[in-house]
């Protein structure tokens, strides 16, 4: 249960990124993304500068390429729409190594691929350099309702406990010879799920009446940190603008 | 059948739809989740909320449960409806957003600009619209457990299709490349199919859980008045 501390993108480190407070840097990277969804789709070198941007916070936090690039894998499905599109999309079409291509689908394909990927590795570096504890106090900061930042608290806490019970219930469907191939042979997994909300809400139950017991008053304590300070919004935020420029610049340089 | 950790995205990534529309939903996102934490209260106070999290934890684990489709073929549940339907349209609304928030914020699953149109399709779309169908039929799923189940399939495949339908409208808006006729036909045919599935483990799922505690399904707790009586002070719930 003490393993809620960390999740799997998360990698431990003292950098300057790392040390930043969370909602700093939860603002900086909906920025950064918003940006990039912003950057018109034929500013081709534009996303070259968004790169350059994020390179530069690696380095600071200190994350190596290859380690990114293997979480950034999470987004292969859009991939494969970003390759269907030139095939199916409607418009002029331009003749590439015998296969006639919809110009308006490759830059659409590309459009997909260049802003979801770039918003991956956005996501992966927040991710990476934000504890759990510290992402939930930072979205209390960012005023988000205390009732929702329970309820993310709690959810993360038991997350592994809920993960390792399903895990073990499906340990004792295989060991009895459970080996459900085709849709029809639904059930013991099915009933299983049904087993698996009962054991959750019940605990759910027992979480709160201990709680209960040991004063809990409808608030989580320790959850507001400190307020960052102008100097530290001000150094954060400087991606995030320079990402925004970049993106307005492509406006009128295509 | 391996219980796999987000290996592939499922939700929307940034960059399907353009800025300005992903601000809007956004927008929409923020006021209906504001909307469910208000009307949430009503089924659970700051006090109770821990049962909501490990409903949301509950949610959480099950879509990483993969179900045999065909051999090698295997899909997941996205459990809008079966929230809806076990704890209320609200309470379930906010557990699905705060799934969706931390897969995006933890996991980088679904971009973080197009968080609001996943809340928007998923949460708040799916899930009311989900429960709307439950709730129009609640004679049938309060005759019998049979009922129940039928109630539940019909939910979570409107639920679905629904949330599919959502991504139409937004990619209508603010997406390019597709003509609509395509996206249109693409998206609710497979969702179509995707909620049979849906349909069926959360149709089974109710059914095991109400053979069990029948006082916890949501939809038909109205129905057994004689399980609402509580002595003061026992569960404050």
């Amino acid at each position: 249960m003490a393993a809620g501390h960390a999740h799997p993108l998360y990698r431990a480190g003292d950098s300057a990124v790392h040390r930043l407070p969370a909602h700093v840097k939860i603002v900086v990277a909906f920025v950064f993304v918003l940006a990039v969804v912003a950057t018109p789709r034929e500013a081709f070198a534009v996303f070259g500068c968004h790169l350059l941007l994020l390179a530069g916070v690696w380095v600071v936090a200190r994350i190596p390429p290859g380690w990114l690039a293997t979480r950034a894998l999470i987004e292969a499905p859009f991939v494969v729409l970003a390759v269907l599109l030139p095939f199916f999309a409607a418009g002029p079409r331009v003749e590439w190594w015998g296969m006639s291509l919809s110009v308006d689908g490759l830059l659409a394909g590309w459009n997909i691929l260049v802003k979801g990927t770039l918003g991956v590795l956005v996501s992966v570096t927040l991710a990476a350099t934000t504890p759990l504890r510290d992402l939930v106090s930072g979205l209390s900061r960012l005023r988000v309702p205390a009732m929702v930042c329970v309820i993310a608290t709690l959810m993360l806490r038991y997350l592994e406990v809920i993960v390792a019970e399903a895990r073990r219930m499906r340990l004792a469907r295989v060991s009895r010879g459970h080996d459900p191939r085709f849709v029809w042979q639904l059930g013991a997994t099915v009933r299983s799920v049904g087993a698996l909300f009962l054991r959750s809400y019940e605990r759910g139950e027992r979480v709160h009446l201990a709680m209960l017991s040991r004063g809990y008053t409808g608030t989580m304590p320790a959850f507001t940190t400190a307020p960052a300070s102008t100097a530290t919004w001000s150094v954060a935020l400087l991606p995030a603008a320079a990402a925004v420029v970049c993106a307005a610049s492509g406006y009128w340089v295509r | 059948m391996e219980t796999h950790t987000g290996l592939v995205a499922m939700h929307m990534s940034d960059g399907i739809v353009n800025a300005p529309t992903s601000l809007l939903f956004g927008l929409v996102a923020v006021l209906g989740l504001a909307v469910c934490v208000a009307r949430a209260r009503r089924d659970l106070d700051d006090r109770t909320a821990p049962m909501a999290g490990l409903v949301a934890a509950f949610v959480f684990a099950v879509q990483m449960l993969n179900f045999p489709v065909l051999p090698g073929v295997s899909g997941h549940l996205l459990g809008g409806a079966l929230c809806a339907i076990l704890v209320g349209p609200y309470v379930g609304a906010l557990c699905v957003s705060i799934v969706l928030l931390l897969q995006a914020l933890l996991f980088a699953d679904g971009g973080l600009s197009a968080l609001g149109t996943n809340i928007t399709n998923m949460a708040l779309l799916g899930t009311f619209v989900g429960y709307g169908v439950a709730v129009a039929m609640r004679r049938i799923a309060t005759r019998s457990r049979g009922g129940l189940v039928v109630t539940a399939f019909v939910a979570a495949w409107v639920n679905t299709v629904v949330a599919s339908l959502g991504f139409v409208v937004q990619y209508a808006i603010g997406g390019e490349g597709l003509a609509l006729g395509t996206v249109f036909g693409l998206m609710t045919g497979f969702h179509a199919l995707i909620g049979i599935g849906e349909g069926l483990i959360t149709a089974l799922t109710v059914g095991a859980v109400a053979a069990v505690r029948p006082d916890l399904v949501y939809l038909t707790r109205t129905a057994a008045p004689s399980l609402q009586i509580k002595t003061p002070g026992v569960r404050s719930s």
